[in-house]
C-alpha cells in the first residue's frame, strides 16, 4: 500500500512568536521554521508502517513556498521514499485555509491513488484541526482522527485505530482507504541520522503548482486582527497554609 | 549581455573546487550543512543537555550518549557511506563539533577527536586494507584515540620517547603516553613511536594498536578542571606486538602525519571553542533582559550594552575565521596559518565570553545551578590542547615572516 503523509512547515515550537506591526499576521520573516510536530508524528508512523512491511511506499506532501522543501527533506531523512511539493506563495498559516488544503490533497489523491492519508491532527500555527476531517469528507473516505495507535489488518483492507477522545480511548475499525490524523501520543519520532540526511538528498521531490490543480484556493475566512495573549499578572507569595486559606476566602474562591 | 560585475567575477573565477562557494558569504550554510546543523542541535538539546550536569559532576561520559552518537552518524562524518559513514565533509564535521559544544564541550571534543584526528589519519594515510578494517568500526561502535603526547613531550612533540623495535615479523612497542583524549572508552589507538631514535623525528611512525592487546594498558582517568566528562588517560605499552601491516602510513613518516593532522585538527578545536562562546552567550543574554535593577532590565544599561556588543562582535569574528579556515581546507587551499589563527582567536574569545557571562549573571553565574561556570571551566583547555597558544603564535609568526622575509 502507498501512504501519503502531509508535512507542514510551521513556526518552530520553541521560537518566540512576534506579531506583524499591522496586526494582521504573525511575523514569519525572520523566525525559525520547522516541521509541524504533529506532522512529524504522522511521518514517523508512516515510516514504521513501511518498516513493518505494511506500506510499500511513503510519500511526503507539503504545500507552501520554496522552503517547504526543507520539511519534505526532513521527512525523507526520516524514511519517506519521495516527496511532492505543491507550490504556492500564499501564507500557509492563514491565507491558504484548511478547505483549500483538503481540496489540494483530494486532487493529489485522484492522481496518485494512495491507500491512506496520514496527517497531523492540527498544525501548531493556526491550530485549525480541520484538514483530515474535510479531506475525508471530500474523498468520501472514512476518517480516524486523534490516533494514538494504528494497526493495519493483514489483508491491508482495514485499520484498527485507537483514538484519544474526551472521555478516554475509543477503538474503531475503518476500511481502507482512509484518512488518519495523528495525536501527540501516537509515537515518539526518531531523529534523522546524518547518513540518512545525506541519502535524503538523492530522493525525488516532484513539484506541482497549486494553481494547476484546478481547485479553488481562495480563503473563506478573513483575519481581522492577530494579537498577543494577555500578559499574566504577577502572583503573590504567602507565608503559610493559613495565609493561603485566608487569601482564597477573601477572594471568594473558597 | 553580462553585467560588469559578472564579467569581473568570471575573469577572477578560481580554477577548482572554490568555484562553487566563491560567491557566498563564508557563514552562509548550504542546504546540507543547515540540515546537519539542525539535526545536531536538536539531538544535543533533547538527548545530551539533560545529562550535562551529572556527567560533569561524576566526570563520566554516559555510555548511552556514546551509543546514540554512533547511531546518529556523528562518529563517522567524513567516512565514506560505503564504509558505514556519513560521507560528508570537513566543514560538516566542524559544524557538528560547534553545535555539540554549545551544549557540552566534553561530548564535543569526543566527537572532534574521532572525526578530525582519528578518522582522518586513516583517511589520508592508512592502506586500503587498514581502512576496510577500521572504518566500519570507527563509524559504527568504536572510539579511537590519537596518541602523541608523553610526560616529557608536549609542545616538543618530536622528543617522544616511545620506542618501536623491528622484531622481524612484527614491531614491539615500549613506552608510555599521557593526556590521551577518549582513551577511557576507545578501542583503537593510533600510537606514535620512534623506530630509530638516532634518526630523530624521521624515526617517528604511526602504529594501530587495539585496546585488548597484550602489554597495552590504559591508566587512571585524570580529574580535570573542565571537559570533565571527556576521558583523558595515560597509556602504558610494555612489549606490545604490532603486526607489520598495522603501520599507518610509511615507516618514519609519523611526524608528517602528526603535523598535518594537527594542523587541520586545530580547526576542529577552534569550532569547539566557538561553540562554547556561542553557547555561553545564548545561555546568558536572555537573563540580561529579565533581571531588573534600579527599575530597569540590566541589559538596557549602556554599560552592559557595550559589553555584550563587544563580545557579540568577537564571536562573529571568530566564526568568520573558523568557517573560513574550514572552507579553505575543504577547497584545497593553504590553511595552516588560518587554522592556527582560528584556534588561537576562538579560544581567546571563548575565554573572554565565558568570563563575561559569569559576571553578567552575577551570583548566579558563580554557582553550578547555572551553566556559565561550566562554560568558564570548559573553555580553558582551548589554550592548551592540540597546540598551546604559544605554539599557535609560533606557527602564525613563522608563516608571516616567510611571507615578508626577503
Amino acid at each position: 500500500m502507498r501512504v501519503f503523509v502531509g508535512v507542514k512547515r510551521a513556526v518552530d515550537y520553541a521560537a518566540k512568536v512576534r506579531i506583524q506591526a499591522d496586526k494582521k499576521a504573525v511575523d514569519i520573516s525572520n523566525v525559525k521554521m520547522a516541521i509541524n510536530p504533529f506532522c512529524e508524528i504522522a511521518v514517523e508512523e508512516a515510516v514504521r508502517l513501511k518498516e513493518k512491511k505494511v506500506a510499500e511506499e511513503v510519500v511526503a506532501v507539503s504545500i507552501g513556498p520554496k522552503q517547504a522543501q526543507e520539511v519534505i527533506r526532513q521527512a525523507l531523512a526520516m524514511g519517506a521514499d519521495r516527496g511532492i511539493h505543491v507550490t504556492t506563495d500564499m501564507r500557509v498559516d492563514q491565507e491558504l485555509q484548511p478547505l483549500a488544503v483538503a481540496k489540494i490533497m483530494a486532487a493529489l489523491t485522484g492522481e496518485h491513488d494512495p491507500s491512506a492519508w496520514l496527517l497531523g491532527k492540527q498544525a501548531i500555527d493556526d491550530d485549525s484541526n480541520q484538514v483530515a476531517q474535510m479531506l475525508a469528507g471530500l474523498l468520501d473516505w472514512p476518517q480516524a482522527t486523534f490516533a494514538s495507535e494504528v494497526e493495519v489488518s493483514e489483508d491491508k483492507k482495514s485499520a484498527t485505530v485507537t483514538r484519544e477522545i474526551d472521555g478516554g480511548l475509543q477503538t474503531i475499525e475503518v476500511p481502507l482507504p482512509a484518512v488518519i490524523s495523528a495525536d501527540l501520543r501516537l509515537n515518539e519520532p526518531r531523529y534523522a541520522t546524518l547518513p540518512n540526511i545525506m541519502k535524503a538528498k538523492k530522493k525525488k521531490i516532484d513539484t506541482v503548482d497549486a494553481a494547476s490543480l484546478g481547485v479553488d484556493l481562495a480563503g473563506q475566512i478573513e483575519v481581522l486582527e492577530v494579537s498577543e495573549p494577555a500578559t499574566r499578572e504577577a502572583g503573590s507569595k504567602v507565608e503559610d497554609v493559613d495565609a493561603l486559606l485566608a487569601k482564597l476566602k477573601a477572594d471568594g474562591l473558597l | 549581455m553580462l553585467s560588469r560585475a559578472a564579467r569581473t567575477a568570471a575573469r577572477f573565477r578560481p580554477a577548482t573546487g572554490v568555484r562553487a562557494m566563491s560567491m557566498h558569504p563564508v557563514t552562509a550554510l548550504s542546504e546540507d550543512e543547515q540540515a546537519l546543523k539542525d539535526a545536531v542541535q536538536r539531538f544535543a538539546q533533547d538527548r545530551i543537555a539533560p545529562k550535562v550536569r551529572s556527567m560533569d559532576e561524576s566526570a563520566t561520559m554516559d555510555p548511552q550518549i556514546i551509543e546514540e552518537l554512533f547511531q546518529q552518524g556523528f562518529m563517522g562524518i567524513e567516512i565514506p557511506a560505503e564504509h558505514g559513514g556519513v560521507g560528508s565533509n570537513f566543514m560538516s564535521s566542524c559544524l557538528v563539533i560547534e553545535e555539540l559544544a554549545k551544549v557540552d564541550a566534553s561530548v564535543s571534543v569526543m566527537v572532534d577527536v574521532q572525526n578530525t584526528l582519528v578518522n582522518n589519519v586513516f583517511a589520508f594515510y592508512a592502506s586500503d586494507e587498514i581502512k576496510e578494517y577500521a572504518y566500519p568500526r570507527l563509524a559504527g561502535d568504536t572510539l579511537g584515540s590519537f596518541c602523541l603526547s608523553e610526560a616529557g613531550s608536549g609542545s616538543d612533540a618530536f622528543a617522544l620517547g616511545t620506542r618501536a623495535e623491528d622484531k622481524g615479523d612484527h614491531w614491539e612497542l615500549n613506552g608510555s603516553k599521557m593526556w590521551i583524549t577518549n582513551a577511557g572508552e576507545a578501542g583503537l589507538f593510533l600510537v606514535m613511536a620512534n623506530v630509530d631514535p638516532s634518526a630523530g623525528y624521521r624515526g617517528i611512525t604511526c602504529f594501530l594498536v587495539e585496546r585488548d592487546q597484550e602489554g597495552f594498558s590504559v591508566g587512571k582517568k585524570e580529574d580535570k578542571l573542565g571537559i570533565r566528562a571527556s576521558s583523558t588517560c595515560p597509556l602504558t605499552l610494555e612489549g606490545v606486538k604490532v603486526p607489520k601491516n598495522r603501520v599507518v602510513g610509511e615507516v618514519g613518516k609519523g611526524y608528517k602525519i602528526a603535523i598535518e593532522i594537527l594542523n587541520e585538527g586545530r580547526i576542529g578545536i577552534a569550532s569547539q571553542m566557538l561553540g562554547i562562546a556561542q553557547g555561553a552567550f545564548d545561555a546568558t543574554l536572555p537573563y540580561l533582559f529579565e533581571r531588573k535593577q534600579f527599575g530597569s532590565a540590566i541589559g538596557d544599561f549602556q554599560g552592559m550594552q557595550h559589553q555584550y556588543a563587544q563580545v557579540g562582535m568577537e564571536i562573529e569574528a571568530a566564526r568568520l575565521m573558523v568557517y573560513n579556515a574550514a572552507r579553505r581546507k575543504e577547497a584545497g587551499l593553504g590553511f595552516v596559518k588560518e587554522a592556527a589563527m582560528a584556534k588561537l582567536y576562538a579560544s581567546q574569545v571563548a575565554e573572554r565570553t565565558a568570563s563575561r557571562c559569569v559576571e553578567w549573571m552575577g551570583g548566579l553565574g558563580f554557582v553550578k545551578d547555572f551553566p556559565q561556570e561550566k562554560f568558564y571551566r570548559d573553555q580553558k583547555i582551548g589554550a592548551i590542547y592540540e597546540g598551546t597558544s604559544s605554539v599557535m603564535l609560533n606557527t602564525i609568526g613563522k608563516m608571516i615572516s616567510r611571507e615578508y622575509r626577503a
